[in-house]
């Protein structure tokens, strides 16, 4: 038999030596430029789409056909009254790409985070009780995933009518299934490790395991895909614009704006180049802030 | 002494492949019983039947676990979970994934106190730092806040010493706790695990294939090999008078510091095909594999 010595005692200081003195700082600087640049172009997006009201100098509806097709201010020709000019029916492009800036993230809010919560609640399923369960569904998602999205999209915008409402239930409805995919494919995986076994043995239910063990290992996974999915989200919305089954025009979205410059794109390029860039930064921004929240949250650091 | 864990001819497959062929096992209250046996020998299988983690492809063809009085195998799954972490508990093999990596120690101590015991998440943490105390962790307060990436190998184990003694099980298998750690981490985790066997009261089924850990630890031993047990006793009695041709064979091949190393001799395979061979008619004959 062992004896209880003291020798026990001298050996037990194992812990990690360093201080941690701000896990918050840890965690941010884990992020690197990415974090930094992607949350600072999301929080630009954020922020003017919230004061749109307050820091639009002009109604983004109020037409002023005298003024038309005005270039941007800087240029020669332009007014300063505009700062970056008018479009064919004399609106203020900058106000309208602010209150476009509303749409973008209201479309892209409320349809990335409903296609997660559809896409993680299946997803949690086919991985935990697998068998028939996660055969059935995973056939599901593959049927899903043949159809043409935007083929989807047009059917459903036909069904319910155009507007904002159908582009987020087009989002939703096709795109749950990438959360639910990458989700059921983790749950596995998780299932298999040592410590969801130890924590089995601990006599936790099957909804403790889940909820425990297997969801806080997929949080860094659903962040980043909630991120690249809002980023995609703003994307569907200006090619549903395209095809004309977006938000109305008193509603001002960048997808519309481009659709409208498009007919003027020799005469006036930046009633179209405009919208396009503010797209183009608000999904850069997305996906950088997706990539490095993972990279942030992930208390291992494998990268 | 009476009886904790009883298995009776317990007869396990997995597909058509018999894993284990009648294995009987009784560990008194108390005690440390040793499961010595190679790879293979099925001493994972025993302790996966235990916690009901068998494969899906896996059946228990035939036999009886009791435990504490209710058999283990036709219990519903409501009250084995309520048993598993409480009256029986895990010393998982490797401590390196054992933990949750994304949780803190904290949760992961108090998520079994809460579950068992019904504390509040503030007497589950005072409870848990106590219990890190025990297992002779400094500064418990603040271990209950790292990571279990944050911690060395011994730390971890450890830890999972803690939880598995969390709610005074009635029995520990301990599942070669000491196989993926160095030999000084390893004696610190013997000592660990003997004093809170006495603290607890708690009987230990160690399962390795060191038979050198088994002398040191153990009251008494089986040998399993081919999914059956070849011999059992004390293990004074065993390791020096060793009855079965296996069990001297493995004796001879284990390494001793009085003994040069050119004296190991390796398990004859005359022996082991032998061995496997009486395995497999075994499996053939019809009292030996019940429906």
């Amino acid at each position: 038999m062992v004896d209880a010595s003291a020798d026990l005692l001298l050996t037990t200081s194992g812990a990690a030596p360093r201080a941690v003195p701000s896990r918050w700082r840890s965690v941010l600087s884990r992020g690197g430029a990415r974090l930094w640049v992607g949350g600072a172009l999301v929080s630009l997006l954020l922020i003017v789409a919230l004061l749109a009201p307050q820091i639009a100098p002009h109604d983004p509806l109020e037409q002023d056909l005298l003024s038309a097709q005005l270039p941007p201010s800087f240029t020669r020709g332009g007014d300063a009254a505009y700062p970056l000019g008018t479009d064919s029916l004399g609106r203020c492009v900058l106000s309208r790409l602010m209150f476009s800036a509303r749409t973008a993230v209201l479309v892209a809010l409320i349809a990335a985070s409903l296609a997660a919560v559809i896409g993680i609640a299946f997803g949690l399923i086919a991985g935990a009780f697998g068998g028939w369960i996660d055969q059935l569904v995973s056939r599901m998602i593959d049927v899903w995933m043949a159809f043409p999205p935007v083929l989807l999209s047009i059917v459903l915008a036909a069904v319910i009518g155009a507007g904002l409402t159908s582009v987020i239930a087009a989002i939703v409805v096709v795109d749950w299934t990438r959360f639910a995919r990458v989700v059921r494919a983790e749950t596995t995986a998780q299932l298999a490790r040592d410590y969801v076994a130890a924590a089995r043995v601990l006599g936790l239910t099957r909804g403790e395991m889940l909820r425990l063990e297997i969801l806080p290992n997929l949080v860094p996974l659903i962040v980043t895909l909630l991120s690249v999915e809002m980023g995609i989200a703003i994307l569907v919305e200006v090619i549903l614009s395209f095809v004309g089954i977006s938000a109305s025009g008193d509603m001002p979205s960048w997808g519309g704006m481009i659709t409208e410059g498009r007919q003027l794109v020799y005469q006036a390029p930046w009633i179209m180049a405009l919208p396009i860039v503010c797209v183009i930064a608000s999904v850069i921004g997305f996906n950088l802030l997706g990539d490095g929240l993972r990279a942030a949250l992930d208390p291992v650091q494998r990268r | 002494m009476s009886a904790v864990l009883t298995i009776d001819n317990l007869h396990v497959a997995i597909g058509t492949t018999n894993v284990l062929r009648g294995v009987s096992l009784t560990v008194e209250a108390g005690e440390v019983r040793g499961l010595v046996g190679e790879s293979g020998a099925g001493k994972s299988m025993l302790g996966r039947t235990l916690f009901g983690l068998l494969p899906a492809n896996a059946t228990v063809r035939a036999g009886r676990i009791t435990f504490e009085g209710r058999d283990l195998l036709r219990l519903p799954d409501q009250e084995r979970l309520s048993l598993l972490g409480r009256r029986i508990a895990l010393i998982p093999q490797d401590p390196m994934t054992s933990l949750n990596p994304v949780r803190r120690v904290g949760a992961q101590l108090t998520a079994v106190l809460r579950r068992h015991l019904g504390l509040s998440k503030r007497a589950a943490l005072n409870r848990a730092a106590e219990l890190l105390a025990d297992v002779a962790i400094r500064e418990p307060a603040r271990v209950l806040d790292l990571y279990p990436h944050e911690m060395s190998g011994g730390m971890r184990q450890r830890v999972l010493i803690a939880i598995a003694f969390a709610c005074d099980p009635a029995l520990v298998i301990a599942d070669e706790p000491t196989t993926a750690l160095d030999v000084t981490v390893q004696r610190q985790v013997l000592q660990l695990v003997e004093r809170l066997r006495l603290r607890h009261a708690a009987a230990i089924l160690f399962v390795t294939h060191d038979l050198g850990v088994v002398a040191k630890i153990c009251r008494s031993m089986s040998v399993l090999h081919a999914g059956r047990v070849l011999e059992e006793g004390l293990t004074a009695d065993v390791l020096t008078k060793p009855h079965h041709a296996y069990t001297r064979a493995l004796l001879a091949a284990t390494p001793r510091a009085d003994r040069p190393a050119e004296a190991l001799k390796p398990v004859p395979t005359v022996l082991i095909e032998g061995l496997w061979a009486e395995a497999h008619r075994l499996d053939r004959l019809p009292s030996m594999r019940p429906a």
